[in-house]
């Protein structure tokens, strides 16, 4: 989230759009109950069933499942077209007066430098800005250059005419309309709308531009940076955020700092790039301190084995040449690439598409691991369970170690919420059984692997010998302690540099931010972001002081929120450029004449006066936020529909470009992909209220209160099918089939798609064949193993099935 | 003055004694009242900050045990509910959370670690140390056997390709961050967590 759930509470308008809140995080959907209540918010839900969000909502679109982009390029073209922006900040803090390189162009569904062999936009060197002699971005205040960013960006959303919008998704025009002019009302100062989205958005082909299109239209609208504003991830697991943050993903390394790659043979090829130098006069460029976190963390992680002789450990690190991302380990298994395996706390069986796949590659595994605190499909994936994971245990070599871990509540340490807040937990009991915590687990197996490595020797051992583990207790390391190192320490006396005989910090002393972070070896943290944690004033993460000064949610001393306990990203711009707050009523951080302050911590270096004029946007080179993302995307500066994999309709706008043409298909998978003409419904996924993922079905109220696997589908469809309530049904896909019973909602209507209804079904993900609840079929077996063409989130949000009426699975159906 | 159910009962029995009530022959009435309520159980229990562990809203839980803590004194959770401080719930919980205890106590918690040799149709129970030893012996067989130190191009890259690592995105910050140490000073790059998906 850029700003935080009791911030919700200051907006004006919800838009909850790819998520259901009320249901997937009905806690933090109190603040929205709360906004209506007492700002005289109103809420718009739209989404393809009639969610709970929907039910308390003040206005409720349909749409069909993989069309955001559709939608929101649309609410673009309102916004500029009928001058619904605001002006002043759209002209001071986005890039909209940048003037882009003559040679890019959008034609057909195809950005300038596609290469159609390579299904890669090859030459992105169009997607930039001109430069001028001193390397400066030029710009057109007057924003009459036809290739102001704000120019290209109009002429690119002309097309989502709200005519358009209607025929690809299926919201009716007049709805689309309503929900423009409700949002055009926050383009004033004194208003502000928030967005809160969840997997409705990732889980597509057009995933990260789904939520770049959300960006775009809070800064057309100045809602970046406000109080009620903001871009709102609303994030799934209780630590999501904390693991995201440390990076357990393939091509990075904590604090979004990334992996090097084969094309960065030297250190000096891998800082080359990322010098980050300002592309206009006085900006902060904050990442021109990469080098300083990158060091730091090397230091945390190889101690004196990293020095500046052999570059901070570079070769320690792995370089990668292709994503290893989810999907691409299955199909490496499914291929036969890979022999081990851990899970840790990942059923990964359920959690990835195309079940089948899955569990092709499971069974091709020569060993794995799994550490869990509960039974899993993935543990158990070679024990027969009837037709719901109908396989021969003889046939399966896989050999499986299971390892049980300890649970929430009977640890302590520190977890990050969806606001960015870190907070401490403390523990109430032991684990059950010989249960052992997480950190138990990992350090016992670095100690034992540590020792083979030291005693035998093998394949390039250092890293592995030379890991800093030097906890009081190394095999049971106590989690202040580690969180001491992730905050980062001095390794030697820091001198100040505006007076040499001072000292800013003794070696040993804990850093109190990470502007004390050095390129030279002298300072060591695990990960920059979470700088401030852990001080020589104690462990911030404790803190419990639930005041709030200003009334606007802040808790500036409720834990630690990072970056710098900051609790709303980008603040600075809820100024004016003068540094005054744009309106009385939206008042957050503003200059006094000699600093910035506010009840926040300001996003912006404190002293720096507002007629140095620099941007707000401090992490980038320009200084400002992006209209236009240069080449920071993969499939575009600027976000366009494409359909789904499964494409339920020829692409309206360029059908010969009809989906997102630079996603990655495995060649395994080049006939994965249904078609409408064998599978006619849209189907989407979805959690319910009573369950966590594929947890609780091992949680006996949670069991009973949503006992089984069920269809969720549209009266229409049903008639059509002759299914009744409660009839079982086969669900089909490219991919495979389910059986379920049906459930005939009003909650979900046919809409009209490029002038035809479509009908929708919705399935919950929860079920499998582990458990208290009823036995069933994974629903994965039918979603498309194929992702987002920026990050690779799988797509299953929107794929095509069949369905009709079957008989009751062959097994007893009590688990 | 904290005032447990029992004590205000005692109170309440001597109120009631001095009474009318009590002049009327019903002296004991409320000694017997008394005595016949069970002890309010978290009276006795310990109670301890965590987080719901499910959603990131990550409500503030407040989680009783019993048990003295003392030496051979196992805790058991009894009882958890929303924490009233928390700014972010205040003190409510929803379906899931509410039912959180299930979890802790749910009989498919797993107690021991457990082994399943190729292509049989059962686990059985090993020691940590038999299960430790084995983990570390086939990563390190694979390691030795598959690591890349150099692509075809001569570049160093020192990775490991053909075992993988999916992390859990419920784990704490700090077991995140050993999980990331350990993992990333194999060369593993097959390193993920549900982030992704």
């Amino acid at each position: 989230m850029t700003n935080s759930w009791n911030d919700i509470k200051n907006t004006d308008l919800v838009l909850i759009m790819g998520g259901n809140a009320a249901e997937a995080h009905p806690c933090g959907f109190k603040w929205v109950t709360e906004a209506k209540a007492n700002n005289g918010a109103k809420l718009i839900v739209v989404d393809p069933r009639f969610t709970r969000s929907a039910a308390v909502a003040d206005v409720y679109a349909p749409i069909r499942p993989g069309t955001d982009i559709a939608f929101l390029a649309g609410v673009m073209r309102y916004l500029l077209s009928n001058n619904k922006i605001h002006q002043e900040y759209v002209k001071a803090f986005t890039n909209a007066a940048f003037i882009v390189k003559e040679g890019f162009a959008f034609n057909d569904g195809l950005f300038a430098g596609f290469d159609a062999d390579r299904k890669a936009y090859a030459d992105r060197s169009t997607w930039d800005y001109e430069l001028d002699e001193q390397g400066m971005a030029k710009v057109d205040e007057t924003l009459q250059n036809p290739r102001c960013a704000i120019n290209l960006l109009k002429a690119h959303v002309e097309r989502y005419t709200p005519e358009m919008v209607e025929r690809i998704t299926g919201t009716p025009k007049a709805k689309f309309l309503q929900i423009c002019e409700m949002i055009a009302t926050t383009s004033v100062p004194d208003r502000t709308m928030t967005s809160m989205y969840a997997l409705g958005w990732t889980q597509h082909t057009t995933g990260a531009q789904n939520i770049r299109s959300m960006a775009m239209i809070q800064l057309l609208l100045g809602n970046m940076g406000m109080p009620g504003g903001g871009v709102n991830a609303l994030r799934g697991h209780s630590n999501v955020q904390g693991i995201t943050d440390l990076a357990l993903l393939s091509t990075s390394t904590p604090g979004y700092l990334v992996l090097p790659n084969d094309r960065e043979a030297t250190y000096a090829d891998y800082m080359k790039p990322r010098a980050f130098k300002p592309l206009r006069p006085g900006q902060t460029s904050y990442w021109q301190n990469y080098e300083k976190f990158f060091v730091s963390q090397q230091k945390a992680l190889f101690g004196t084995a990293a020095t500046k002789d052999n570059d901070w450990a570079y070769d320690y690190l792995p370089k990668f040449d292709t994503s290893y991302d989810v999907l691409k380990m299955v199909d490496m298994m499914a291929a036969g690439q890979m022999n081990g395996l851990f899970c840790q706390g990942l059923n990964i069986m359920l959690a990835s598409p195309d079940k089948t796949k899955v569990m092709t590659g499971l069974a091709k595994l020569k060993w794995m691991v799994v550490i869990d605190p509960l039974e899993t499909e993935t543990a158990r994936f070679w024990e027969n369970h009837g037709e719901f994971n109908n396989v021969d245990p003889k046939s399966i070599q896989t050999e499986i170690i299971q390892l049980p871990a300890s649970a929430y509540a009977e640890e302590e340490g520190s977890a990050t919420n969806s606001s960015r807040v870190i907070m401490w937990h403390w523990k109430a009991a032991d684990g059950p059984g010989e249960s052992r915590s997480d950190i138990e687990i990992v350090s016992d197996l670095h100690l034992r692997l540590k020792a083979l490595y030291a005693k035998d020797g093998g394949a390039f051992p250092d890293p592995i010998v030379k890991l800093t583990w030097n906890y009081t207790r190394p095999r049971h390391p106590d989690p202040a302690e580690v969180l001491k190192e992730m905050n980062g320490y001095a390794l030697e006396d820091l001198p100040d540099p505006a007076d040499p005989g001072k000292v800013l910090l003794r070696a040993g002393q804990l850093l109190p931010s990470f502007a004390l972070m050095r390129a030279d070896g002298k300072t060591s943290g695990g990960i920059w972001i979470y700088t401030g944690v852990y001080t020589e004033a104690g462990n911030m993460s404790m803190r419990r002081d639930a005041s709030d000064p200003t009334g606007l949610g802040i808790y500036p001393k409720w834990g630690f929120s990072w970056p710098a306990n900051r609790r709303v990203l980008y603040n600075r711009a809820s100024a004016d450029p003068s540094g005054k707050p744009w309106s009385e009523r939206k008042k957050y951080v503003w200059w006094n004449g000699s600093r910035w302050t506010g009840g926040d911590v300001p996003d912006y270096a404190p002293t720096v006066a507002p007629d140095k004029a620099v941007g707000p946007f401090i992490m980038n080179q320009e200084g400002t936020a992006r209209l236009f993302a240069r080449a920071a995307m993969p499939d575009g500066p600027f976000p366009e529909h494409y359909e789904p994999m499964d494409a339920y309709i020829a692409n309206p706008l360029h059908p010969k470009v009809s989906t997102n043409p630079v996603v990655r298909v495995f060649a395994a998978d080049a006939k994965s992909f249904g078609t409408p003409d064998k599978f006619p419904i849209v189907a989407t996924s979805y959690r319910l209220a009573e369950h966590f993922h594929y947890w609780t079905k091992n949680v006996h109220d949670n069991a009973v209160l949503q006992p089984e696997l069920f269809v969720e589908m549209g009266e229409r469809l049903a008639k059509a099918k002759d299914i009744q309530n409660g009839d079982w049904v086969e669900i089909s896909s490219q991919r495979g089939a389910i059986k379920a019973k049906a459930c005939v909602t009003k909650r979900i209507r046919p809409i009209m798609v490029d002038g035809k209804p479509c009908d929708v079904l919705g399935l919950p993900i929860h079920y499998g064949f582990i458990g208290f609840a009823r036995k069933a079929h994974p629903m994965n077996v039918l979603t498309p193993s194929v992702g987002d063409a920026s990050v690779n989130t799988p797509e299953y949000k929107a794929f095509l099935v069949d369905v009709k009426k079957t008989t009751p699975p062959a097994q007893p159906a009590v688990a | 003055m904290a005032v447990t159910r029992r004590q205000f009962m005692t109170v309440s029995a001597a109120g009631l004694a001095a009474s009318s009530v009590g002049a009327l022959g019903f002296v004991g009435a409320g000694d017997a009242l008394a005595a016949g309520v069970r002890p309010f159980k978290l009276e006795r229990a310990t109670e301890t900050r965590n987080a719901c562990p499910y959603c990131a809203v990550a409500c503030g839980v407040l989680v009783y045990s019993l048990g003295d803590k003392s030496k051979n004194a196992k805790s058991s959770i009894i009882h958890v509910e929303g924490d009233p401080d928390h700014p972010v719930n205040r003190g409510t919980l929803c379906a899931r959370g509410a039912a959180s205890l299930g979890y802790i106590h749910s009989a498919n918690r797993l107690k021991y670690p457990m082994h399943r040799k190729p292509g049989t149709d059962k686990f059985e129970r090993v020691s940590w140390d038999f299960a430790m030893e084995r983990i570390a012996k086939l990563m390190k067989e694979d390691r030795d056997k598959n690591f890349i130190a150099k692509n075809r191009d001569g570049v160093t890259v020192n990775r490991w390709l053909s075992t993988g690592f999916f992390g859990g995105s419920s784990l704490s910050n700090e077991a995140g961050y050993l999980t990331y140490k350990f993992v990333r000073s194999t060369g593993i790059l097959g390193f993920e967590d549900q982030a992704r998906i």
